[in-house]
């Protein structure tokens, strides 16, 4: 019979249900300080109250969608300032570029928002259901009432953790302590978001958990870019495992092959299977199988934070050795220091750090007065009786602090042009007053008079604070008839 | 086209077929939910189809169509300017010109009206064009460059036979009125003269205080009751050549503009008023 291969497979995978084993130890005791970190600035922040003055909001971070403002502490930015969050978001994938050519992927294992309420929602998982193999067994056996009533006692936490998520959500873009007093005067767009929010979370970390991690995220697909021989990654060491065999085997390594580091895992990868994209970087295998080696009387760290040159130099090393202590000893001396300065992660630390400087240095130069010049173009200018040529500007005043004030207009260099300010008072010398509100724009129109027909030219109008100090500028173009 | 499948060892899992400079791609399959998720969308598009407008002729149950959110958004905005409307309507343009409530809506207003209903002639900042459609951002005005003269002018228009209280009056053709043709070359280089822009020409000079003065002024300073432009400056509206004052005087040129009374609503027409002041030229 000829080599026909195999037989085709599904086009779907059925969905292979993970019922990850708790564990203790110190990668899951640093796991739940994280977790505890980020979840509390997450629902916390929205109630910091931060005191600006009367009739502007005091809610530290807040971002006001219906005035277009962003508040942030002492910073209030305007809707044309997006750059800072474009900067932020820069100096964001910068850091978790820099951090996982580094320390592999601990934005995945211990920080990611994805991560981080699923391990929330498998703990309460495990309070009401419990651990592993009762919820398997459970799962498998007959309908009960126990079984049902445990079920909806954990959705119902679950969606009262979502709601809460949600809830906070919401809370960065509404006044807090309002919206918790009469949340019936929420708009639609808040109950939406509302639940919008409570909805992902509970299908994100109630159901989906680490289908989202290799099927919808983008980042594990290309994150192997940013990875080298050089970054620590969660790594089975083989050379000091293999061959696996029963604890009192004569020859074999010191994996024991109990299967604890698999149970343990969020996303049900083998670890010893080595690098795959699975692999979240979380390391609770790591404290799966440092618990079974200390109750084995064996050393730790079979299963660890590794790079990838020391695993293969500890594989050279270890390769002609028999199994046992001899081995372990030559696999681990064969180690070399973590190389955290390289070209590729001191490239990182400076493009962050242009960055960073490039955002601070605007945050600090930026300005609170801006004074925007439109030129009319229709008609690019007016021929006057006497012969003379006028132009026609639109003038928009933007005063972003709280205070506003009356500036006054100039023209610098532009000796025999005549400036005239609509509807605006002028001071002793004649000069334009520009009255503005804080907080708000102010639209001017300017007409700017040639006592001859002149060329184009340019010209700057300058604001000047009531002692005469120069405040921002604008430039533009005069416009005359071509000679 | 794809080539012969194989397994990939590293991970024991078939790949298409396809490499890309020794990358192949393996062939995992797709998890069920996304089918699914894929199967849910349809499902979705088909209760969309129900409720709204998505195929010709036909009306979702919800009776939602782009045109009726249109006119409920025009009546909801028409409604919260009728109170304003009203005001415009009842006040005076200098009152309207005094307020700065009712000065920046009419200004904003008379933005839109003019475009509607003026920038065809007059361009879409009031910089007239050429032939006769005279310019409304300078300071030469034919009939008056104040709030009131500008209100009169919109409501009744210029020559157009329609309204009697129109702006009418009319220059003679000077080639039919009786001056032959080298009389009316020197009377071009006179009225060029007038804004130091031709020769001097006794003949001229003094078929000018004959024929022109009377409406024009002695000096071509213009008459606003008749209508007479000012010929003595830098602002022409058929053009400051000899050759086209010339073909003015004998032939005579005067452009129309409709009343504007009837057609639109006084609120505009005094929104127009503040609008058209405000472009350059305004005058006391």
């Amino acid at each position: 019979m000829p080599d026909i291969g195999p037989p085709p497979a599904s086009l779907y995978a059925a969905h292979r249900k993970i019922y990850p084993r708790a564990v203790q130890g110190r990668v899951r005791r640093a796991k739940w300080a994280v977790l505890g970190i980020l979840l509390g600035l997450y629902y916390l922040v929205p109630w910091l109250r931060w005191d600006r003055g009367p009739g502007v909001p005091d809610q530290a971070v807040l971002v006001d969608m219906q005035h277009a403002r962003l508040f942030f502490f002492w910073i209030e930015l305007w809707p044309q300032e997006v750059y800072f969050l474009t900067g932020l978001l820069i100096l964001a994938a910068i850091g978790l570029f820099a951090a996982t050519s580094l320390f592999g992927r601990v934005w995945c294992g211990f920080a990611c928002p994805q991560t981080v309420w699923t391990d929330l929602f498998m703990w309460v998982e495990r309070r009401i259901e419990g651990d592993r193999n009762a919820r398997m067994k459970r799962d498998a056996g007959p309908p009960s009432r126990d079984r049902t009533l445990r079920r909806l006692a954990k959705h119902a936490a679950w969606l009262g953790i979502a709601a809460v998520t949600g809830g906070a959500w919401v809370m960065y873009f509404q006044d807090a302590p309002t919206l918790v007093r009469d949340p019936l005067g929420a708009s639609m767009e808040t109950w939406f978001f509302f639940a919008l929010f409570t909805a992902t979370t509970y299908v994100l970390a109630g159901f989906a958990r680490e289908q989202v991690c290799t099927y919808m995220c983008p980042w594990p697909r290309f994150q192997g870019a940013m990875l080298d021989q050089d970054s620590l990654v969660v790594t089975y060491r083989d050379w000091r495992g293999e061959p696996r065999g029963k604890p009192k085997d004569a020859g074999s390594g010191d994996c024991v092959d109990c299967s604890a580091c698999v149970q343990v895992c969020p996303t049900g990868v083998d670890i010893r299977e080595g690098q795959q994209l699975g692999c979240i970087g979380c390391g609770l295998c790591i404290d799966a199988c440092d618990d079974v080696m200390r109750k084995l009387h064996r050393p730790q760290g079979l299963i660890g934070f590794e790079t990838l040159a020391n695993l293969a130099a500890s594989t050279a090393a270890a390769a002609e050795l028999e199994p046992g202590p001899a081995r372990h000893a030559a696999g681990m001396a064969a180690r070399r220091p973590l190389r955290l300065l390289r070209p590729r992660t001191l490239m990182y630390a400076g493009v962050l750090s242009v960055v960073a400087i490039t955002m601070l240095g605007a945050l600090m130069l930026r300005e609170t007065l801006s004074l925007t010049v439109l030129p009319e173009r229709a008609p690019p200018f007016v021929r006057l009786s006497d012969g003379g040529i006028r132009n026609a500007y639109l003038l928009k005043l933007a005063d972003k602090s709280r205070e506003g004030g009356r500036y006054t207009l100039v023209l610098e260099e532009a000796p025999g042009l005549r400036l005239l300010v609509q509807d605006v008072a002028t001071d002793a010398a004649g000069r334009p007053l520009l009255p503005v509100q804080g907080d708000g724009v102010a639209s001017f129109r300017a007409l700017v008079t040639a006592p001859r027909a002149i060329e184009r030219q340019p010209i700057r109008f300058r604001l000047l604070d009531v002692a005469g100090r120069p405040l921002a500028a604008a430039e533009s173009i005069f416009l005359g008839p071509q000679p | 086209m794809a080539k012969q499948t194989e397994t990939d060892a590293a991970t024991g899992v078939a790949t298409t077929g396809h490499e890309w400079d020794g990358i192949r791609e393996l062939d995992n399959p797709m998890p069920s939910w996304w089918l699914y998720t894929f199967y849910a969308t349809i499902a979705f598009a088909l209760v969309w189809v129900m409720f709204y407008p998505a195929l010709p002729f036909v009306r979702g149950l919800l009776g939602n169509t782009a045109r009726g959110d249109l006119a409920a958004v025009m009546a909801t905005e028409q409604a919260k300017a009728a109170p304003m409307l009203a005001r415009l309507r009842a006040a005076t343009p200098e009152a309207i010109a005094a307020e700065p409530e009712l000065r920046t809506f009419a200004l904003a207003g008379g933005r839109i009206a003019f475009a509607n209903s003026c920038a065809g002639c007059h361009g879409a900042g009031g910089q007239g064009a050429p032939g006769g459609f005279p310019s409304l951002a300078d300071d030469d005005w034919i009939y008056g460059g104040s709030l009131e003269e500008i209100r009169t002018t919109i409501r009744h228009g210029v020559r157009n036979g329609e309204a009697a209280e129109a702006r009418g009056t009319a220059m003679p053709a000077f080639l039919q009125a009786g001056l032959t043709m080298p009389q009316i070359g020197d009377l071009a280089e006179h009225v060029l003269l007038l804004s130091d822009a031709g020769p001097a020409n006794p003949a001229g000079a003094a078929l000018f205080a004959d024929n022109c003065a009377a409406c024009h002024g002695e000096r071509g300073e213009g008459n606003r009751q008749v209508g007479a432009p000012r010929l003595n400056d830098r602002i022409w509206l058929y053009g400051g050549d000899k050759a086209s004052v010339t073909r003015s005087i004998a032939y005579s040129r005067a452009g129309v503009m409709p009343a504007w009374e009837g057609r639109l609503d006084a609120a505009t027409i005094n929104m127009l008023t503040v609008y058209v002041h405000a472009l350059g030229g305004g005058e006391q």
